[in-house]
């Protein structure tokens, strides 16, 4: 299994994940990842999905990766990288099911997934993990190497393999249908006074 | 009245300045929401987000590398004293140089595309978004805010009609606070601009942002506005990350125009906690 829980309640996530992985995680689990991400955002999901649907090999093997939703800031000369928090994942919505099609078991990023994500998550066993948007400063501590490893030429976007030791996460959607800002309106959610 | 020489040289300086700190330092209004917010959360998540985000503005400021990855659009109010004489070039050009230089020698991130088809980064964040007011006086006032696209994405305009009211734009900004909801990184602090134009409206919302967080809007009912839609906001439930709690928006601003009789224009903008903003006087 590349999912533990540890003795602080936390799940340890160690990708590569497997059916059975993505299915022991649910909505609202906090997680640590170590281990190889790959980062991916608009204009590189742009340039992978023609090479989907002509069926031919990506520059990346997706299969039981989870894929973060980043465009880094340059790192300083000595740091490994700059700041590194989540985008919107919404916007890779077009293209998540077809990647998960592929076996790419997560996501990583910020912000509501489409009913059709949520859906493919159920169908093909893939989760979508929170990371805190707009916290990149206090998130680079945990990325110990990073490499482009495809399309150079999209600067801050280009897909880079990142060595992460204890990347802080929540899951928000599990392959369940557990979504956990549907959650966490619920239970906060208060009526206004004299409304309602 | 003789005119006051200022250089292009001297608001390229300033202006590179200014986008470096924006992105490393929050100011201090900010920081104080970040701990009222503590006080008041219920959510353990939620109060876990704030502590985070504190700590990522300790580390931003120490290190010198930005609060967010994403280092925004850099969207620049300019208050021009017309007895202010810009020497030695144009003042736009002089502001993008800023930005160039800031951008590039601080580690920032080039986040703005020459063309919204083709999406070719320009590679130094320029150019920026400049509205220029001219003001009495012989000072150059310059604005700077990082703005960032996630929660700019989620900005909205309306046009209601005067039979709608203000109960009808109190329901629209309320909308626009729900439909943001977790993509746009709350809290949130929220700009409104009502009246004017179609464009005026869209400006006013987002200078509305630069007031300080948690000051009190000169007019007593605008006021009263912003504050019955900030309580209503954290009833909504959607709290930091939008992970469920109470801080759903540290701040709500409204600035109004005069309006056409036929007209009730509503622009909204939305921030995210990284709310990037510094200013100087030359």
């Amino acid at each position: 299994m590349s999912v533990e829980l540890a003795a602080d309640g936390i799940k340890e996530v160690r990708p590569p994940l497997t059916d059975a992985d993505a299915e022991s995680l649910k909505a609202g689990d906090r997680v640590r990842i170590t281990g190889v991400l790959y980062t991916a955002r608009d204009a590189a999901h742009a340039r992978l999905l023609p090479l989907i649907d002509a069926g031919q090999p990506l520059p990346i093997d997706v299969r039981g990766q989870i894929i973060y939703y980043t465009g880094p800031s340059p790192a300083r000369p000595g740091d490994v990288v700059g700041s590194i928090g989540p985008t919107t994942g919404g916007r890779m919505d077009k293209f998540t099911p077809k990647l998960l099609a592929l076996g790419l078991k997560g996501t990583m990023g910020k912000g509501a997934r489409s009913q059709a994500v949520r859906d493919a998550f159920k169908q093909y066993k893939g989760v979508y993990l929170g990371a805190i948007g707009g916290a990149g400063a206090v998130l680079s501590r945990f990325v110990k190497k990073l490499e482009v490893v495809a399309y150079e030429d999209l600067g801050t976007e280009a897909i880079r393999r990142i060595e992460v030791e204890n990347f802080p996460a929540i899951v928000v959607n599990d392959c369940h249908g557990g979504d956990l800002y549907e959650d966490g309106v619920r239970a906060y959610a208060r009526p206004s006074e004299g409304r309602d | 009245m003789t005119m006051r020489e200022i250089h292009v040289s001297a608001i390229t300086d300033a202006v590179k300045k200014l986008c470096m700190e924006a992105n490393y330092d929050l100011e201090p209004d900010m920081l104080r929401a970040f701990d009222r917010a503590l006080k008041s959360e219920r959510s353990a998540a939620g109060r876990q987000v704030l502590e985070i985000l504190k700590d990522n503005a300790q580390m931003a400021k120490t290190k010198k590398i930005p609060y967010c990855q994403d280092t925004g659009f850099v969207v620049a109010f300019v208050e021009l004293g017309q007895d202010v004489h810009v020497a030695g070039g144009l003042l736009p050009d002089a502001i993008d140089e800023g930005v160039r230089q800031g951008y590039t020698e601080g580690y920032l991130r080039a986040s703005i595309v020459k063309s919204p088809f083709d999406r070719k980064n320009t590679g130094d964040n320029t150019p920026a978004v400049i509205h220029l007011d001219v003001v009495p006086g012989a000072n150059l006032k310059v604005m700077v805010m990082a703005k960032g696209g996630g929660c700019e994405n989620r900005s909205k305009y309306k046009m209601l009609t005067p039979a709608d009211g203000v109960d009808g734009v109190k329901e629209w900004i309320l909308e626009c606070v729900r439909t943001a909801g977790p993509d746009a990184c709350p809290p949130l602090i929220v700009g409104v601009g009502v009246g004017g134009t179609f464009e005026k409206a869209a400006i006013l919302s987002k200078k509305a942002l630069l007031r300080e967080l948690g000051s009190t809007n000169p007019d007593p009912l605008l006021d009263a506005i912003e504050k019955e839609l900030l309580d209503r906001a954290n009833r909504l439930g959607i709290g930091p990350q939008g992970y469920g709690g109470d801080t759903t928006a540290f701040g709500i601003h409204v600035l109004t125009y005069p309006c056409h009789i036929t007209s009730l224009p509503v622009a909204v903008t939305i921030e995210c906690h990284a709310h990037r903003h510094k200013e100087v006087t030359l």
